[in-house]
């Protein structure tokens, strides 16, 4: 190792107090910084932070964002996620692997740009889109490529290019929250009252999380303030990774006042004095403005000590970047990474709300459940609770996406159905589509008059339309990739499973399947959904088992009549050495 | 009934377990075994393998971290769970590369002992063929990753017990490995062959050296018996 290298990890360390807990930012600097994350790199952060080197390769192996291997100065992410397909981001890897002359997955020679494919970066509305070093180009095009190569080449600064703008595409606001609210109002509303009588309005609003499971917020909410221990914590979770969602990029984009004002009330309900928000890596391009957002309020007394003029009580947030990994989005997983981990999932019981963050109550809430509850402070529970349904109150956003007139942010009432919101986004013939993201449902034409709430077509927001000359197996296919190359590797059912049903399902639709193969694929799926450890793997099979359900013609049409085919071919397993010595096999009797 | 024992029911049988408790450990102290692979008695639960998990209430839950509550309902011992427990050993042992004739460890492996109780009589899952490391620069321990299940025992048994955290995990999703606190190998750590880390292996993964064969294939505990206690149904001559 340079001396070079030496300091900058040395002042690295230093910087963030060589507190282990800050692990991943120390990583994410120095992986910016260096290019990579070597052996020697970890064996000098695990000197300086007192900890095992194993236990810091434990950690930075973990995340996508890090690498063992040295990376160019530039890094291109290209999103390849199932939408960004739809709208052509093959055609665009091609250009940038002629452009640059390297393929993805690899460095050019010479160590100047790295290609790389990453899922779902948040920007589904505007596909294909990419991130060099950060900072997202959107509706990008082949013809584009090659000047964005030689900008990178001449130096330019990327975010001078027009590619990099990335529009609001909030095409539907509703009164509950993309509206505004004048600063600090909530956090008044709320200090007038007890915590209490906060989470008492709350529960009266019948608010339920955001993210996708509907846990009551009022609930959550209670327990932690109830739960014993010094110091409490609000984490907001902006990490949403689900293929096909992003209203949380328009929320903070848009909206970071009201998200914050949501974390304050939430803070004062359950007696917090310390925030985080986590916000994904690949949102870090939002850094900067919620940064800025964050000094405006603590400037004006709504963030600090004796917020709003009440003694005594203070509050304030830190954003937490991530580093690339879906399953942070899971809130113990999101913790374990918040405290310098790898995002592996913990075993509840304990909830967070018993033992979060440093093994302290915590509050884990979704970005949109946060704006919800600031509203409710303000306009009150019975405002709220007239919009929707009796179970699913309120309005919900939808990232909407794939083949439709008008993609983007719709702010809903539960209880609309699927069929009036395609028709709303200009995708009234889908022949499919898939809500809450792959880990929600495929749903076809049948159930169109079912409706958007928790009790009935539940969802994180992802709202996914695939037209008729789309093949939906082969993107469910592509769901069933994701969750693989996501899966945390902690459990069995889902680490070995997920790989399992990528090969097996890989089999039918490459023409090869049997019925009893399709059986096979259907036990599987269900083996990883009932054993596996956490959300990720409890869900990881919906794609086969909600279009095994809802398209089982889409199988039988892939199915072949024979009784036993084998998943692999014994003539092209055998060519190499029949080339080699120019002989023949004699391949009768044998499955081909 | 006291306030010192929640009444719960496994598979029909009134078992009375202690507050805190977890449903494994209540099985375990009224006789009812539960198959699990990534548990030992003198670790806190890892929860890697999933092979405990048991049904309560109509809900799957692994036993060795789920804790009891009164009323319970457990179903363990039905064939509804025991198929997917038998599909988790057949992934771990897809996973790995497990020559069971070959390896020191049969007849005293725990997948393999599971494989037998479970009647895992054929792989129908693909192999997946990875390539894995094998670490020999340690005087006294091998490492052999083509039979590592990732059950964690050794990471938690080194940290905890050892206080040496010679053991972690590397990479991510079926990438992941285990890995070592050392650059060069198991060699540049401070393990011991003494330490509990270096016996508690459920598999054949870390086996001591010099040690090979000294009880002979057939004498092996689940040569003689299946694991979990019960007569061994079906004799596994021939494996």
């Amino acid at each position: 190792m340079g001396e070079d290298h030496a300091r900058i990890i040395d002042e690295t360390t230093e910087r963030f107090g060589k507190d282990r807990g800050r692990l991943i930012d120390i990583a994410r600097t120095l992986q910016r910084e260096l290019g990579q994350l070597s052996e020697e790199t970890i064996g000098r952060i695990a000197a300086a932070l007192d900890m095992h080197r194993v236990e810091v390769r434990d950690a930075l192996s973990f995340y996508s964002f890090f690498s063992r291997e040295p990376t160019g100065k530039t890094v291109i992410r290209l999103c390849n996620d199932v939408v960004e397909r739809m709208k052509g981001a093959d055609e665009v890897a091609r250009a940038f692997e002629e452009a640059v002359g390297a393929r993805f997955g690899e460095t050019e020679p010479g160590q100047s740009i790295s290609l790389v494919y990453t899922p779902c970066i948040g920007l589904s509305d505007q596909a294909p889109s990419a991130l060099i070093n950060g900072t997202p180009l959107t509706r990008l095009r082949p013809d584009d490529v090659p000047g964005i190569v030689e900008a990178i080449r001449e130096r330019r600064d990327v975010s001078d290019l027009p590619q990099t703008e990335i529009k609001l595409n909030l095409h539907k606001t509703g009164p509950v929250i993309c509206a505004r609210l004048e600063r600090g109002a909530a956090i008044r509303a709320a200090v007038n009252r007890s915590p209490a009588d906060v989470i008492a309005e709350i529960n009266r609003a019948r608010l339920r999380g955001r993210g996708g499971a509907g846990f009551p917020t009022a609930m959550k909410w209670d327990f932690c303030r109830r739960a014993g221990g010094d110091r409490h914590f609000v984490i907001c979770n902006a990490d949403e990774g689900e293929p096909g969602t992003f209203k949380d990029r328009v929320l903070l984009t848009g909206f970071a006042d009201l998200v914050f004002e949501g974390m304050t009330v939430a803070a004062y309900a359950v007696g917090a004095r310390e925030g985080f928000l986590y916000l994904r890596g690949e949102y870090e391009h939002l850094l900067g403005h919620l940064e800025e957002v964050l000094r405006k309020r603590r400037h004006l007394g709504l963030l600090g000590e004796n917020i709003c003029g009440c003694e005594g009580l203070s509050f304030d947030v830190r954003i937490q970047v991530g580093a690339g990994a879906y399953v942070c989005g899971e809130e113990s997983a999101l913790i374990e990474s918040l405290e310098g981990r790898r995002g592996a999932p913990r075993d509840r019981p304990p909830f967070p709300v018993q033992s979060g963050y440093q093994g302290e109550p915590t509050a884990v809430n979704n970005v949109e459940t946060l704006c919800c509850a600031a509203r409710i402070l303000v306009e009150g529970a019975e405002w709220f609770a007239r919009f929707g349904t009796k179970d699913s109150t309120g309005t919900k956003l939808l990232s909407v996406s794939g083949d439709c007139a008008r993609p983007g942010v719709y702010e809903v009432e539960f209880g609309a159905s699927v069929a009036k919101v395609l028709d709303m986004v200009g995708g009234a013939d889908a022949r499919a589509v898939q809500v809450g993201g792959p880990s929600g449902r495929c749903l076809g034409p049948r159930d169109y008059g079912r409706c958007i709430s928790f009790d009935d077509v539940s969802t994180g927001g992802s709202f996914i339309v695939f037209c008729p000359q789309r093949d939906v197996l082969r993107m469910m296919y592509e769901f069933t990739e994701f969750f693989a190359e996501e899966s945390c590797g902690w459990c069995a059912p889902c680490r070995v499973g997920m790989t399992l049903l990528v090969r097996q399902f890989g089999k039918i639709l490459s023409g090869k399947g049997t019925r009893a193969d399709q059986a096979a694929l259907e036990r599987l799926a269900v083996t990883v959904k009932n054993m596996s450890r956490c959300g990720l793997g409890q869900t990881g099979a919906n794609p086969i088992l909600t279009s095994l359900r809802n398209f089982p013609e889409l199988y039988d049409a892939r199915l072949r009549s024979e009784e036993f085919i084998a998943p692999f071919d014994l003539a092209e397993a055998l060519r190499e050495g029949c080339d080699i010595t120019g002989r023949k096999p004699r391949l009768e009797g044998a499955h081909a | 009934m006291t306030d010192e024992t929640i009444s719960i029911s496994i598979d029909g049988r009134d078992v009375e377990a202690k507050p805190g408790q977890t449903i494994l450990r209540a099985a375990d102290e009224a006789g009812i075994y539960i198959p699990r692979l990534c548990f030992h008695p003198d670790l806190p639960p890892g929860g890697h393998c999933r092979v405990c998990t048991v049904k309560v209430h109509g809900r799957y839950m692994a036993a060795c971290t789920s804790p009891v509550a009164e009323g319970l309902v457990v179903e363990n011992d039905t064939e509804e769970v025991n198929e997917q427990r038998r599909r988790i050993i057949e992934m771990l042992f897809v996973e790995g590369n497990h020559y069971c004739p070959s390896c020191e460890a049969s007849g005293a492996c725990e997948l393999q002992a599971l494989g037998y109780r479970l009647g895992l009589l054929a792989p129908t899952l693909p192999y997946l063929r990875q390539a894995n490391i094998v670490d020999a620069t340690h005087p006294d321990v091998y490492i052999d990753r083509d039979r590592c299940i990732l059950c964690g025992r050794c990471v938690r048994a080194s940290r905890i017990i050892d206080q040496k955290s010679v053991f972690g995990f590397e990479g991510r999703g079926i990438r992941e490995r285990l890995a070592v606190d050392a650059d060069g190998g198991l060699g540049e750590t401070p393990l011991a062959a003494a330490d509990k880390a270096a016996e508690i292996c459920p598999t054949g993964c870390l086996t001591l050296k010099r040690r090979g064969y000294q009880v002979p294939v057939g004498q092996r505990p689940y040569d003689r018996a299946l694991i979990g206690g019960g007569a061994q149904e079906a004799s596994p001559e021939g494996e």
